[in-house]
C-alpha cells in the first residue's frame, strides 16, 4: 500500500528513498561458530548479531519451568554502537527492550518438549541508526531458525512511523528525529510470517487512528519483504558451522 | 506430488497441501497445509511429511548412543553431560557389572568420558544406559565435536563410512549422535588423520558422491583405502607404552 | 555444556599430543592462526573495528568525550578500557557483572598500553587543567575459539591506530556531531603487542586453543614491541598455578624473538595502514 498523498512538512526522504521504502537490507546466519545458531541482519545503518545457545540446563534451579524450557532474550548495544558512548552491561533501556523482545519469539517458539531448560537469545547491536530493536528481533528469529529450534513461524519486524503528517517505514535516526510539524512517531511492530499476528507493537509519538491502521498496513507488507530477505539467508546457510 | 520431495524449509512454510499428506515429524496441520515447524530439509515420503534439522543443538531421543562426561556422582549412579539440554543420568542398575554403591567413583569419576545409550527422555531428564555390548567407560584417545546434525553422515550407510575411516587409518572410533567423536589408535599421526577425515566428511556432507570424494581425500592424506587394516579394540596401554619407548 | 569439566582422556591426550610435537588442529607450537581485521564497523564511532584470529571473534571500537583532567596530570588525556566476555561468545561465559577474566583482560590491555606510551596524552589536553580529550576503548568477545586475550590486545592496537579525532568547537567548548581528518596522537614506535604463552606438556605453546589453553600449566603474556630495531618487551602478566623455571624463561624469551621478527611487520601494518 503506498502512502496517501497528504500535505506534509516532510517532502522528502533524506537519502532519496520512498515513503514505503525500506533501506538496503543484508543478512546472514552462522555468523558466531560455536553457537546453536546465530545470525546477522543490517537495515541500512543499522546491523544487529543474535546468538541462540541451548535448550540449555537453566541455573539457578529455582527459575526453572517444570511444563516448558524458557526463552530468555537479552538485548544490548555495543558502547561503540552510538555517537554518545553507551556504558557496557545492562540499563533500564536494554532490560525493557529484552522483555518486548522476548515476548515478541515467544508467541511463535514452541519450547514444550524441553521442560527446565533455557534458551537463550543474544542480541547486540555493534552499529545503530534507529530501528535497533526490530533489527534485533529479525536476527534473532533467524538465529533460532538455525539453532534448530521448534518454531510455529518465523517472525519478520520493521519501524513504520510518521514524520509530521507522513506515514513512513523503516524509520532512520534523523527521521525519528524529525521535529517540524506533527514531529515524528516511531512505530516498531513485528509481525508472524504465517498467521500475520502482530507480537511486537510500540509506539512513541502521535498518530489518528485511520493513520495507524495505514501505517500498520505498511509495516505488514514491509515485514513481508523482511520475510523474503530472511528466508533466503536461512536457505544459503552453509550449515557446517556449527561445531 | 506423489514422488519423495526434498527441499529447504523455513518454520511456518507450507511443505505440501491436501487432507491426504500425514504431519510427522517437526511439521504440524494448518487447514489443508502440512508446514514445517523447523528449520530443516522437508521430506515426504508415501504422504507421511516431516523436517530433518540441517544446524542446530543436539536433542536427545530414546535409542541414541551418546558420548559423554561424567560430572557428579550420586548415591545411586552418575550425572553425565553431553552437551544436550538436559543432564543425563546412568543409574548404577544401568552399567555391565556388578558395582559396589560405595564405590561407585572407582567405576566412573568425574571427568570419565563414556559411551552410553539414551533410554528415556521425561521432562525431569535423561536416562541412559551402558548395559548393552559396545557400551561403556572409554579410556585413552581423543575426543572432538562435530555438528550433530553431520552425524549420519560421519556413520555412513550401516556404518560405512566409520569402517571406511577406520580401515584408512587403523583407529578406533566411536560416533556420538550428540557429536562428539572418539577416537584412539596406537600412535597419534593415525589419531590425527582420522580427525582431518572426520572433518573433511563433516565439511562435504551436503555433496553427492561423498563416499568416493572421501576416497579420493584418503589417497591425498598419503593412506590406503582398506578394511584389512589392523583395529585395536583393547590393550592400547601396552602399545602406547612400545610407542613411547621408541 | 553446562558444567565444563573437561575429560580427563582429553586433558591427557592433549598433553600426550603437545609432548611429541603435534597439536590437533596440526599446527606448529609457535604458530599462529591467521588474522583477518575488517575496520570501520561502526559509523557511529572514532573507530571500530572486528577481528578475527582463526574462529576467535572479538570488536573493538574507540569513543572519545571532553572532561576534565585528574588532578596529578592536569595536561593530559585520560583513557579506559573495558573488555566484555559476552555469554554469546562461549557457554564458559555468564550474563551479568564481568568475572576475573574479563577484568584481568582490560586490566592487561589498558596497562599495556598506557604504559608503552602508545598514546600521547599530553596532544589530548584542550586546555591545560580544564579540558582534556577522554578516549575510551571498549573490547566486546564474539566468538572464542581460544587466545581472546591476544586477539583482544590486537584488535585495541588497531581500533586506536584508526581511530580519528571527534571535531572540537573553541567557541561552545564542546564536540561536533562530526569525526575530523586527525588521527588520535599516537607513538608509532611505541606499539607494542600482547603475546601469550602456554606451558603445555613440555612445550610452549603459542595461540592456543580453548582445550589447550584450559590444560596449560601456567601462562605468560608479554607485550612486544620494538627499541633500537631490535625486539623490546614493555609489559609482561603471568597468570595460572604454575611456575616457571629457568629453562621455561629461556625458551619464552627466544621465543619472544622469534615472533617479534614474525608478527611485529604484520601488526604494525594492520595497525597503521
Amino acid at each position: 500500500m503506498a502512502a496517501k498523498k497528504v500535505d506534509s512538512l516532510y517532502k522528502k526522504r533524506s537519502d532519496g528513498r520512498k515513503m514505503d521504502e525500506i533501506r538496503p537490507i543484508a543478512a546472514k546466519v552462522g555468523v558466531v561458530p560455536s553457537a546453536d545458531g546465530s545470525a546477522m541482519f543490517e537495515t541500512g545503518g543499522t546491523r544487529a548479531i543474535a546468538v541462540v545457545r541451548g535448550p540449555r540446563v537453566l541455573h539457578p534451579q529455582n527459575k526453572r519451568n517444570p511444563q516448558k524450557g524458557i526463552l530468555r532474550v537479552s538485548y544490548g548495544m555495543m558502547p561503540f554502537s552510538v555517537w554518545d558512548r553507551i556504558r557496557p552491561g545492562p540499563s533500564r533501556r536494554s532490560e525493557e527492550i529484552s522483555k518486548v523482545s522476548e515476548w515478541a519469539l515467544d508467541a511463535v517458539v514452541d519450547l514444550d518438549a524441553f521442560p527446565n531448560t533455557v534458551v537463550d537469545v543474544f542480541i547486540q547491536i555493534p552499529q545503530a541508526d534507529a530501528g535497533t530493536r526490530v533489527a534485533g528481533l529479525n536476527a534473532a528469529a533467524m538465529a533460532l531458525a538455525h539453532a534448530g529450534i521448534p518454531m510455529k513461524e518465523m517472525v519478520s519486524a520493521m519501524a513504520v512511523g510518521k514524520a509530521d503528517k507522513t506515514i513512513i517505514v523503516d524509520v532512520d535516526k534523523d527521521e525519528e528525529d524529525f521535529h517540524d510539524g506533527e514531529g515524528a512517531t516511531d512505530i516498531p511492530m513485528a509481525i508472524t510470517s504465517r498467521t500475520k499476528k502482530i507480537t511486537l507493537l510500540q509506539l512513541d509519538g502521535k498518530i489518528s487512528t485511520e493513520e495507524l491502521k495505514t501505517a500498520i498496513e505498511m509495516g505488514k507488507k514491509a515485514c513481508g519483504d523482511v520475510l523474503e530477505v530472511q528466508m533466503k539467508a536461512l536457505k544459503e546457510a552453509n550449515t557446517e558451522d556449527k561445531e | 506430488m506423489e514422488k519423495e520431495k526434498r527441499q529447504l524449509v523455513i518454520p511456518g512454510e507450507t511443505i505440501v497441501s491436501g487432507n491426504s499428506f500425514l504431519p510427522g515429524e517437526s511439521t504440524y496441520r494448518d487447514g489443508e497445509d502440512v508446514v514445517a515447524a523447523k528449520f530443516g530439509i522437508s521430506e515426504v515420503t508415501d504422504k507421511q511429511v516431516r523436517v530433518i534439522p540441517v544446524s542446530g543443538a543436539y536433542f536427545p531421543r530414546r535409542g541414541n548412543t551418546v558420548i559423554g562426561t561424567v560430572i557428579d556422582v550420586t548415591f545411586n549412579g552418575w550425572l553425565i553431560d553431553f552437551g544436550g539440554s538436559a543432564n543425563a543420568f546412568l543409574s548404577l542398575n544401568e552399567v555391565h557389572r556388578y558395582v559396589n554403591r560405595n564405590e561407585l567413583n572407582d567405576f566412573l569419576d568425574i571427568g570419565d568420558s563414556a559411551v552410553v545409550k539414551v533410554w528415556d527422555v521425561k521432562a525431569k531428564g535423561i536416562d541412559v544406559s551402558m548395559k548393552m555390548r559396545g557400551f561403556g567407560k572409554i579410556e585413552g584417545g581423543m575426543l572432538f565435536k562435530v555438528n550433530p546434525n553431520k552425524v549420519p553422515r560421519v556413520i555412513g550407510r550401516e556404518g560405512s563410512m566409520v569402517k571406511l575411516i577406520r580401515g584408512a587409518t587403523g583407529v578406533n572410533m566411536t560416533v556420538g549422535q550428540n557429536g562428539v567423536v572418539w577416537i584412539k589408535a596406537d600412535n597419534i599421526e593415525k589419531e590425527l588423520s582420522a580427525k582431518k577425515i572426520v572433518e573433511f566428511v563433516v565439511a562435504n556432507a551436503t555433496m553427492s558422491g561423498l563416499t568416493e570424494k572421501t576416497e579420493s581425500y584418503i589417497k591425498e592424506l598419503g593412506l590406503e583405502i582398506g578394511e584389512k587394516a589392523e583395529i585395536i579394540e583393547e590393550d592400547t596401554d601396552k602399545d602406547e607404552a612400545k610407542e613411547d619407548k621408541k | 555444556m553446562s558444567n565444563h569439566i573437561m575429560p580427563t582422556l582429553q586433558k591427557k591426550r592433549i598433553i600426550e599430543h603437545i609432548t611429541s610435537g603435534k597439536r590437533f588442529d596440526g599446527r606448529k607450537m609457535d604458530e599462529f592462526r591467521d588474522i583477518v581485521v575488517e575496520k570501520a564497523i561502526s559509523k557511529n564511532a572514532e573507530s571500530a573495528i572486528s577481528l578475527k584470529l582463526g574462529k576467535t571473534h572479538v570488536y573493538a571500537g574507540v569513543k572519545m568525550a571532553v572532561t576534565t583532567p585528574y588532578p596529578d596530570s592536569q595536561d593530559e588525556g585520560t583513557f579506559m578500557t573495558t573488555a566484555e566476555l559476552h555469554p554469546m561468545a562461549s557457554s564458559r561465559f555468564d550474563i551479568g557483572r564481568p568475572g576475573i577474566e574479563a577484568i584481568e583482560l582490560a586490566r592487561v590491555i589498558d596497562r599495556g598500553i598506557r604504559e608503552s606510551g602508545f598514546i600521547d596524552f599530553k596532544k589530548l589536553c584542550i586546555k591545560e587543567g580544564e579540558k582534556v580529550y577522554q578516549v575510551f576503548l571498549d573490547i566486546i568477545a564474539i566468538n572464542d575459539d581460544g587466545n581472546l586475550f591476544d586477539a583482544a590486545g590486537i584488535a585495541a592496537l588497531i581500533a586506536l591506530g584508526q581511530a580519528r579525532l571527534p571535531v572540537y568547537n573553541e567557541e561552545t567548548e564542546k564536540i561536533e556531531h562530526e569525526f575530523s581528518k586527525n588521527p588520535l596522537p599516537l607513538n608509532k614506535e611505541a606499539l607494542s603487542f600482547n603475546t601469550t604463552f602456554h606451558k603445555i606438556g613440555n612445550q610452549i605453546v603459542i595461540d592456543p586453543s580453548v582445550e589447550e589453553q584450559a590444560v596449560s600449566d601456567f601462562r605468560l603474556g608479554i607485550a612486544i614491541g620494538e627499541g633500537n630495531k631490535k625486539c623490546r618487551i614493555t609489559a609482561m602478566q603471568k597468570g595460572k598455578e604454575g611456575a616457571i623455571d629457568t629453562e621455561d624463561m629461556e625458551k619464552i624469551l627466544n621465543l619472544t624473538e622469534e615472533v617479534y621478527s614474525k608478527k611485529y611487520a604484520e601488526i604494525k601494518k594492520l595497525v597503521f595502514d
